[in-house]
């Protein structure tokens, strides 16, 4: 039991991470970025690289690998989104151009690093482990959900106190009012895809370390289950999205445990399916949340 | 030319000719839903139910072609309804993530469904599908979608599109419209899952991924999503693109499978940004940059 709940909130943890960087995106130009799972992908090769190549210690590698998926962040946001604002479609249109940005960036990966999994060298991580109370925990898995949770810490900070998050927020909540008031609307905008990216590579780098597995398609799965995660918490909400990816790290170590691993994949997509359907303002989401 | 070598150059391009139509019909199954301004992204799914519906009637009964066919078209369709009634009232993004939910969950019912083997699939299934088949389907396809454009369907459909609560303040009953598109594209992907299922012998989860999905969207919007004949072009092209690809790929020491990636990946971005209403308004762009460009050596 208490097994299952480390388990749990540690794989909770890569996806509250990963889920945060898409509402955020969600939360400020209401458009999905499908291309989150590349930079997320992108990220935990950039470590993987920085360690095998430069030797780079992990507490060096980890910050520089953060900012490498912020500044692609910024490079998505550029490429795939800023051209195409304005346009009356530009959620829809939004959507696919990350989808083709993300299947580029996915190429580039399988060109450059193959389609094999590679994994970080013995000893890049702490390998030893922890007893605590009936539970087996071992280092890196504390580690990881003491990165997740400072850096959910540093996430709140940001948004509520800082002159940035202010800036954010102001255009989340209208970008027109937002300029008026003489924000650089598109300057926050590229901040917000830094903060994102910078969370989603993050999470990458944690999934990558805590299966010890990094390939060209890891984005793929982690992909759809951010998606249930933020419709789960409430599409745009922050607080949801953090809530929502621990919940939905308890409910998969859960149901392997009591169903059985085969039917972990689709708890998510039903969780969504329900939300969506009964409760599509999810849990703690802004009460209205339908578009003319 | 003779004979013989136009035989072997048939047998040679046989497969990529069949495979145009079936993309050109998935392709369609992506389009009926845009043209009412819906992305449904459960195509994979209902293609999924389709393949498995009509191999599974193949292998288990004597059932002739065409009622294979049928079936394979039908029970999409059927899934269609109930799941469109909750989903379709959901717009834009959302309705976008509930319909790859439910592709997602059709796809890990058929690995964890011992009847059809699981993750393996079903394998052997005799080869029915000629390609005149899939040429007829698709025709039949192309002529439904041609007459629906330009009646009173096919304006109710546009105006649901451009402005949904203003189409229904003028008495259209946009929830039918939206409803019968969904069920038309369900079929749409079932028939083409049903042809592909008897063309390549075999039907297994994995070919029914979120990726597929993007594929058949990839095939639409780089076609052209404001007229009916848009995404096939798209698929055509798409098709036969890596065929070509793969023989300068080669010779520059590129791997097909990254190099087909990027491409597609690259073509979508290059026809969203800068041409959203397709290939197909490529001639009509290029000759009014024409004229333009006449118009300006006259005036200088």
């Amino acid at each position: 039991m208490g097994q299952q709940i480390v388990n749990g909130l540690f794989l909770g943890s890569i996806y509250a991470l990963f889920a945060l960087g898409y509402t955020l995106v969600f939360g400020v130009l209401d458009i999905l970025n499908l291309a989150h799972q590349a930079v997320f992908m992108l990220c935990a090769y950039v470590a993987l690289a920085l360690v095998l190549h430069l030797h780079l210690p992990m507490l060096l590698a980890f910050p520089v690998s953060v900012a490498a998926g912020g500044v692609l962040g910024v490079l998505v946001e550029r490429v795939a989104f800023r051209p195409l604002r304005g346009r009356s479609d530009s959620n829809i249109s939004g959507l696919i151009s990350s989808i083709a940005l993300a299947t580029v960036l996915e190429a580039l990966a399988l060109q450059l690093f193959g389609p094999d999994v590679e994994r970080f060298p013995f000893g890049v991580v702490p390998d030893r482990s922890l007893r605590l109370g009936d539970a087996v925990v071992s280092e890196l898995q504390v580690v990881i959900i003491a990165i997740a949770l400072a850096m959910l810490a540093a996430l709140t900070y940001l948004l509520r106190r800082t002159v940035l998050g202010r800036r954010i927020r102001a255009v989340a909540e209208s970008p027109a009012a937002a300029r008026i008031l003489g924000i650089n609307v598109d300057r926050v905008i590229a901040s917000s895809f830094f903060v994102s990216s910078a969370l989603g590579g993050a999470a990458g780098i944690l999934f990558g370390l805590a299966f010890n597995s990094v390939s060209p398609d890891m984005g793929r799965t982690v992909e759809l289950k951010g998606l249930a995660v933020i419709i789960l918490g409430g599409m745009g909400s922050m607080p949801g999205a953090a809530v929502a990816g621990f919940a939905l790290g308890l409910l998969e170590v859960f149901t392997v445990a009591k169903i059985g691993s085969s039917y972990r994949d689709a708890i998510a997509f039903g969780v969504l399916f329900l939300v969506l359907v009964v409760r599509p303002r999810g849990l703690l989401g802004p009460a209205a949340l339908r578009e003319a | 030319m003779n004979a013989e070598s136009l035989r072997d150059l048939w047998l040679t391009y046989q497969s990529t000719v069949a495979f145009i139509g079936l993309n050109g019909l998935l392709a369609l199954s992506v389009y009926t839903t845009l043209s009412c301004g819906q992305l449904s992204l459960a195509q994979a799914g209902f293609m999924a139910l389709g393949s498995y519906a009509s191999a599974v009637l193949t292998l288990h009964t004597q059932a002739p072609f065409p009622a294979v066919l049928l079936a394979g078209t039908l029970v999409p369709a059927l899934v269609a309804v109930p799941l469109g009634l909750p989903v379709l009232r959901l717009k834009g993004v959302f309705l976008a993530i509930a319909t790859i939910g439910f592709g997602e969950v059709v796809r890990i019912f058929f690995v964890n469904l011992d009847f059809t083997n699981g993750a393996l699939g079903l394998v052997a299934i005799p080869q029915r599908t000629h390609v005149l088949t899939i040429y007829g389907a698709l025709a039949v396809a192309l002529f439904v979608l041609w007459r629906i454009q330009g009646s009173r369907a096919g304006y109710a459909l546009e105006a649901i599109r451009e402005d949904e609560p203003a189409a229904r303040t003028m008495g259209i009953h946009a929830t039918a419209y939206k409803l019968s598109m969904l069920v038309l594209g369900a079929a749409l992907a079932g028939l083409a899952g049903a042809l592909d299922a008897h063309f390549n012998f075999m039907v297994e989860p994995s070919s029914y991924s979120f990726g597929r999905v993007v594929e058949m969207l990839v095939f639409a919007v780089v076609g052209g999503t404001t007229v009916f004949y848009g995404p096939v072009v798209g698929a055509a092209f798409l098709t036969l693109l890596p065929e070509v690809l793969r023989e300068v790929g080669g010779r520059i020491g590129l791997q097909p499978g990254p190099l087909r990636l990027f491409v597609n990946g690259l073509v979508l971005l290059l026809v969203i940004l800068f041409l959203p209403s397709g290939l197909v308004s490529l001639p009509r762009r290029i000759r009014r940059w024409l004229e333009a460009r006449r118009a300006a050596a006259h005036a200088a």
